[in-house]
Parts: C-alpha cells; sequence; structure tokens
C-alpha cells in the first residue's frame, strides 16, 4: 500500500453533501456531484426491481412445468426484468453516476458544460421511469424488452402504450447527458489538460457520447412510430397494413445494438483506472487504448443485423455483417490485452476494485468470444434464440457492464464519501458476486447449446439440474448484490476518512479533497504531467517504479 | 449556479460559455437529424415498396399551399439571418423588428398547415376509421401508410415550428429589454441555427412527399 505512511488527513468541514440541507437543495441542484448522487440512488431501487423479476424468473424455472407462475405472468417478468435493467440501469448507471460525478473533477473542472440540462436529464429519467413503472403495475409488460412489432403494436394485451412513452422520454436523458459530456470534454477542461493527457475514464465517456448522440434519436423515433401504430391503429410496421415489421426490427438494433456499447464502454474506462491504480504502472499503449475507445463507437454501429440472421435478410448482407462483428472484436481484444500488459511487471495489490477488475477481464472474455459464436452464420441459425444467447449476454452486461460499476462505485467510493469502506468484507463479497454469478449463468450457456431455448416457461426435464444449478447461482449472486449495500451505508457514518488520494492514484480527481467541496478545486488545477504517469508524482508519495524492483 | 453578469460560474471566459453553448447547439442539430432520419428512411422504404400509390396519394397533397409554405419558410430563414446580424452589430431595434418578422411568417407558415390538414379532414384522408381512398383494400392500405407518414412527419416538423415559435417569443421580449448586444448575442445566434434546421427539415419534405411523381 501507500509506501511513506502520510500524516492522516481531516475530513473536510464543507464539502458538496453539507454544502445545502434540505429536500429542496437536493431535488433543485445544478452541482453534478449531487445530480450523481440521485442517479444513484434512482438506478440502485432499479436495480433491485429488476433483481426481483430476474429472481422471480429463476424460481419459476426451478422445475421443468414451471414452479411459480403462469406463461402470461412469466412473459411479463423476463420483459419487466429487461426493461429495468437495460433502460434503467445499465445504461444510465456508470455515466450518470460515475462520469456524472468524476467527468469535472478529472478534467479540472467546476461543473458540466450545462448543469441544469443535467438536472433535467435526472426528472426525464425519473418520469420515464415512472411511466414505466405504471405499466408494472397496470397491466405489466409482455412484449420483450425489444417491443418487436406487430406483437407490441397490435396483439399485445400489456400495458404497452405508457411503457414505450416512458423509453421515450428516458432516451431524451440519455441524449442530454451524452451531449452534455461530449461538450464538457471539448470546452471545460482545465490549462494544460491537453486530449491526451486525459484519463481513460474519460475518453470511454467521449466515445460513449458519441454513441448516445447518434443511435438514442433513432429508437426514439422508433419507439415513437410503434407507439402511434398501437394508439392509431396505423401501419408503419404492420404487415396486415402493408407496413414491415423487419423494418422495425432494423430501426431498433440500430440503437439497441451500439446501447449494448454504451452499457460496455464506460465499464472499460473506470478497469482501465482501476488497473492502472492497483498495478501502480502507466496504462499501456494509452494512444491505442484510446482509438480502440472510438472504433467501438464507431463499428459499433455497423453490426447491428446480426440480431436479425434468422429473421429474413439477404444473405450477402448477413455475410457483411457477420464480418463487420468480428471486425468489432478486435478493438475489445486490444484493450484486453492491453490492461494485461499494464499489470504485467507492475505493484499489483488486490484490493477490492482490482478484484472487480480481475472479474470484469475474465467475464468479459467469455461473453465477447461467445459473441463470435454468435457472430457466424452458421453456429448462429444453431443457437439462436437459445439460453446461450442469454448467457452471451448475461457474460457482457453483468459480467462486463456490472462488474465495472461496482469495481468503479468501490475506487471512488472514498472520493464520493470521504470514507473507505472495510475492505477485508468488500473482498468476500467480490468473491462471492464473482462465484455466484459464473454459477447462474455458466450452466446457460451449457443448456443452450444443447438446446433449450430462452423465454420459454417451461422445459425438458433433461434440462433441470442445470437449471437447478442457475438458481442457486443467483441466491449467492443476490448475497453478492446486497452486502454492498449494508457495508457501503455503514461506511458513510463509521469508515476511515479517506483523505484525499488514499490509493494513490494519478487523477485529477484525487487532487482535491474527500468529499470534493462544491466548485470541485479551490483553485483551477494547471496539468503539467502525462497521463497514468506514476514515476514522475512525487506528490503520490510512491517509491520510484525502478526502486521497488521493476523495469 | 451563480452568474456574474451574462456569464455563469462554472465557466472562466466568456468566450468558453460561447464556445460550449455553440457546440451544444451543433450537437443536439446532429441528434435532431438522427431523430428526423428514423422516420425518413421509414418513409423512403416504404415509397420504394408501392411506388405507384404513394404517387397517387401524394397527388392528393395541394401543392399550392406547399409551394407557398416553402416560401414562407425561405423568407423566414431570411428574417432570423437578419436578426443575428443585427444582433452583431447592436442594432437592437432592428433586432426586435427581424424577430417578430420571423415569429410572423413562422404563424403563417403554422396558419397554411392548420388549412392544409382541415382539407385532408373533409377529403377523409386522415388515417383511421374514416380513411377513404379509391381502390382495393391493398392500396387503401398502402394510402393510409403514406399519409401516416405525412401526418406523422410534417407533424413532429410542426411541432419543431411551434418550439421555435415560443423561443422567438423569448427572444423578442428579451431583446425589448435591451439583453443582446454585440458582446452577448448567444441566444439569438443558436435560436437562429435551431429555426434554419427545422427550415431545411422542410425544404427536404416538400419535394419528398409533394413533388416526387407529379406530372
Amino acid at each position: 500500500m501507500n509506501a511513506t505512511a502520510t500524516k492522516p488527513e481531516a475530513f473536510p468541514e464543507k464539502h458538496y453533501v453539507n454544502a445545502e440541507y434540505g429536500i429542496r437543495s437536493w431535488l433543485l441542484t445544478t452541482d453534478h456531484k449531487r445530480i450523481a448522487l440521485l442517479y444513484l440512488v434512482s438506478v440502485t431501487g432499479f436495480f433491485f426491481i429488476g433483481g426481483i423479476f430476474a429472481a422471480l424468473i429463476r424460481i419459476h424455472l426451478l422445475t421443468p412445468a414451471g414452479y411459480l407462475v403462469t406463461p402470461e405472468t412469466y412473459n411479463k417478468l423476463f420483459t419487466m426484468h429487461g426493461v429495468a435493467m437495460i433502460f434503467f440501469f445499465l445504461i444510465p448507471a456508470i455515466p450518470a453516476v460515475l462520469g456524472n460525478f468524476l467527468i469535472p473533477l478529472m478534467i479540472g473542472a467546476k461543473d458540466l458544460a450545462f448543469p441544469r440540462i443535467n438536472l433535467l436529464s435526472w426528472y426525464l429519467y425519473m418520469i420515464g421511469g415512472g411511466l414505466v413503472l405504471f405499466s408494472f403495475l397496470s397491466g405489466g409488460l409482455d412484449t420483450g424488452w425489444t417491443f418487436y412489432t406487430p406483437l407490441s403494436s397490435v396483439y399485445s394485451n400489456s400495458a404497452v402504450a405508457p411503457a414505450v412513452l416512458g423509453i421515450f422520454i428516458n432516451g431524451f436523458s440519455s441524449i442530454l447527458t451524452g451531449l452534455n459530456f461530449l461538450v464538457t470534454i471539448h470546452t471545460m477542461r482545465a490549462p494544460g489538460m491537453t486530449w491526451f493527457r486525459m484519463p481513460m475514464f474519460v475518453w470511454t465517456h467521449y466515445a460513449t457520447s458519441i454513441i448516445m448522440i447518434l443511435g438514442t434519436p433513432v429508437v426514439a423515433t422508433t419507439l415513437a412510430l410503434a407507439g402511434m401504430e398501437r394508439l392509431f391503429h396505423l401501419g408503419f410496421f404492420n404487415p396486415a397494413l402493408g407496413g414491415d415489421p423487419v423494418l422495425f426490427q432494423h430501426l431498433f438494433w440500430f440503437y439497441s445494438h451500439p446501447a449494448v456499447y454504451i452499457m460496455i464502454l464506460p465499464a472499460m474506462g473506470v478497469i482501465s483506472e482501476i488497473i492502472t491504480t492497483f498495478a501502480r504502472k502507466p496504462l499501456f499503449g494509452y494512444k491505442v487504448m484510446t482509438a480502440a475507445s472510438l472504433a467501438i463507437a464507431v463499428v459499433g454501429f455497423l453490426v447491428w443485423t446480426h440480431h436479425m440472421f434468422v429473421a429474413g435478410q439477404s444473405t450477402y448482407a448477413a455475410l457483411a455483417f457477420s464480418l463487420l462483428t468480428m471486425l468489432v472484436a478486435v478493438p475489445s481484444a486490444v484493450k484486453t490485452f492491453n490492461w494485461t500488459a499494464t499489470m504485467y511487471k507492475g505493484s499489483v495489490s488486490y484490493d477490492t476494485p482490482m478484484l472487480y477488475a480481475f472479474g470484469f477481464i475474465g467475464l468479459f472474455l467469455i461473453g465477447g468470444l461467445t459473441g463470435l459464436f454468435l457472430g457466424t452464420l452458421g453456429t448462429d441459425i444453431h443457437i439462436h434464440d437459445t439460453m446461450f444467447v442469454v448467457a452471451h449476454f448475461h457474460y457482457i452486461m453483468v459480467g462486463g457492464a456490472v462488474f465495472g460499476y461496482m469495481g468503479g462505485l468501490h475506487l471512488w467510493w472514498p472520493k464520493i464519501s470521504g470514507r473507505m469502506y472495510p475492505e477485508f468484507v468488500a473482498r468476500i463479497s467480490a468473491i462471492v458476486l464473482f462465484v455466484g454469478f459464473n454459477m447462474t449463468f455458466f450452466p446457460q450457456f451449457v443448456m443452450g447449446y444443447i438446446g433449450m431455448p430462452r423465454r420459454y416457461h417451461t422445459y425438458p426435464p433433461e434440462f433441470q439440474v442445470l437449471n437447478v444449478l442457475s438458481t442457486a447461482g443467483a441466491s449467492i449472486l443476490a448475497i453478492g448484490y446486497i452486502v454492498p449495500i449494508f457495508y457501503l451505508l455503514w461506511s458513510i457514518r463509521h469508515g476511515a476518512i479517506a483523505g484525499r488520494n488514499p490509493w494513490p492514484s494519478t487523477g485529477l480527481e484525487w487532487q482535491t479533497a474527500s468529499p470534493p467541496p462544491t466548485e470541485n478545486f479551490a483553485v483551477t488545477p494547471e496539468v503539467t504531467w502525462e497521463a497514468y504517469d506514476f514515476d514522475n508524482r512525487p506528490d503520490l508519495g510512491l517509491a520510484r517504479a525502478a526502486d521497488r524492483g521493476h523495469k | 449556479m451563480h452568474r456574474t453578469g451574462e456569464l455563469y460560474g462554472h465557466f472562466k471566459t466568456p468566450g468558453q460559455q460561447r464556445e460550449a453553448a455553440s457546440l451544444g447547439m451543433w450537437v443536439f442539430l446532429i441528434t435532431e437529424i438522427m431523430f428526423f432520419g428514423g422516420i425518413f428512411l421509414t418513409y423512403a422504404i416504404n415509397r420504394s415498396m408501392y411506388p405507384d400509390i404513394f404517387a397517387e396519394a401524394s397527388r392528393e397533397l395541394n401543392v399550392r399551399m406547399g409551394g407557398i409554405n416553402t416560401a414562407v419558410l425561405i423568407a423566414s430563414s431570411f428574417t432570423m439571418a437578419m436578426a443575428v446580424w443585427a444582433s452583431q452589430t447592436g442594432k437592437k431595434k432592428q433586432l426586435t423588428l427581424f424577430l417578430i418578422l420571423t415569429l410572423i411568417l413562422g404563424s403563417v407558415f403554422l396558419g397554411v398547415k392548420y388549412f392544409e390538414y382541415a382539407e385532408k379532414f373533409h377529403h377523409h384522408l386522415v388515417p383511421g376509421r374514416n380513411f377513404q381512398f379509391p381502390g382495393d383494400v391493398g392500396s387503401r392500405a398502402h394510402a393510409q401508410l403514406f399519409f401516416s407518414l405525412y401526418f406523422g412527419m410534417t407533424g413532429l416538423h410542426a411541432l419543431h415550428m411551434i418550439v421555435g415559435a415560443g423561443l422567438l417569443l423569448w427572444l423578442v421580449k428579451e431583446s425589448l429589454r435591451g439583453r443582446y448586444t454585440p458582446q452577448y448575442n448567444t441566444p439569438v445566434e443558436l435560436v437562429g441555427l435551431y429555426w434554419h434546421f427545422v427550415d431545411i427539415i422542410w425544404i427536404y419534405l416538400f419535394p419528398l412527399l409533394y413533388l416526387i411523381d407529379r406530372h
């Protein structure tokens, strides 16, 4: 840990949390750090709502005939699980909580470029979320999170209209967040904070913002058309009225595939920060990493029809999109290699965030490689719409995005709260999450590969062992999610005082007090060092790498 | 978020504030292009699937009213550009005048649009139960598709015009207070950008909906 023990720092008297009091000071705040906390509470709420649906699905699948609910309810459970998790947890989680809190701090700004629009984004999220909850409570939603037409626009008897409206409105929250980040990164950097001195976290959020800006409006239009089709009996995507249902799928996936990168790119940023911090080495191939982030954002827009290989498209189009899908794996692989190379001969320590980062690399690797199975035309026809697909995207979204989020939350918790969480419990909890996750989802690869379809409420008896294993894993997974809530809340009062830079790390966010003052920095910082330059930073109190016995 | 004069506290200089605002508007317009892009694509694909019915249905549109509206909108873009020029050169009275002219032209557009919509309503061309179109069930459905897209696209455009009119009203109010000077005129410039954008959308909508295959 910290080689030269610095004298313990006092907890700052005035910081962003106690700068103002009362409910109005939170609901009308324009401080990016307070808005991040508003998001933290709301996305956590949606995470547990989505989690309850997941738990019910897993309990139901304990027996081949289905254990708990009617087929109709089962359809609603997996739909509402997907909608809550994707639109209201995974997409906003890292950008709106950690990105919001950290981007201005990392580039030495006082706030995002548009603080009031930032607050507006949160309100749009809450209004959208409220409408979706209303849909859940007034009959539920059974279309699948993908809202395929004409099921969603004509045949479904569930509360589709409020859900579609809610996701439409929530889309503008995402668009405005992306816009705000992009403009902030362009115009608000402190003196000396050049583009290639920015932390990778900022770069990946830059790439994410591009996707939010270019992709989200398209899904907004698409859902608006599908919603109007349902309300006014129009025929844009209804074959009975001359419309084209495959067009809906194209438009939907034009956003919703890049949306996967909205979820994973910010997590990649988090992992980059964690690994440099706990390997105490500069990020290997920094510029290549920035290029890989942008490449993922760009190529990610050119792979969407791999969701539709069996939905009716020309073989040549399928071939091209299959090839492009292979291509998008390249920058992801570059990142994985670079993280590994960063750790090579570093002074690696196994603090909680690092455990999450290890989990991320392993799980993302499996998730990414199984994605190639699905991107390959021949194999996709065999495993399309099976539990294999479910396992694949949970490895990316939970193993990737959620592990990144949890790792980031732990890395920056001392900055957000000014307190340290209990390290031992946190490490155990990270390991429990990893074990529970694999036990839940690895069996799903197997059951999918040998033929269990997804989204079915019953299954042949030969799949029962694997399903029971998966459900047992889910109960372990739940513990891994619930325990951090307790110890993080506990640490707010009882945790050790963190000080400015407890790990230590090189970013600007660690130069200010923990928790930071409302204006972030007492004086606007001036950046004179390169990104992750552990060697030339005597202020960090680390021995030089050479003296630590490394090259 | 405190403010000194026109400068918000989280910016260091007025130049930085202007740059952020201007980039923000440009990026917003990019999101708007993508937003309209989805529905333009839906139109293009349906048009290519049913070229004959779409051509026939488009002949029901009132090209005279559409043409007048195109001229009105181009004129409003001119007055808007003049308003931006007036704000940059400190001509406060002309600024107000040009803003009001733009607002009037925008309202004329919306008025003409109202009469056009009313005409479609009387001719039973509004999608729904009372939609009527000569030919078999199939061509009726496809013509209804055309009119769904017509109302969707022009309606979305009209909605943007209404938002623009609201912004212009606000600019008129602020310009009467003399708020815009050669040093600070970002809002005029940005509303100008937005107004021109909405104008350009119409420049595409008019030929796509009214003019293709019209002999």
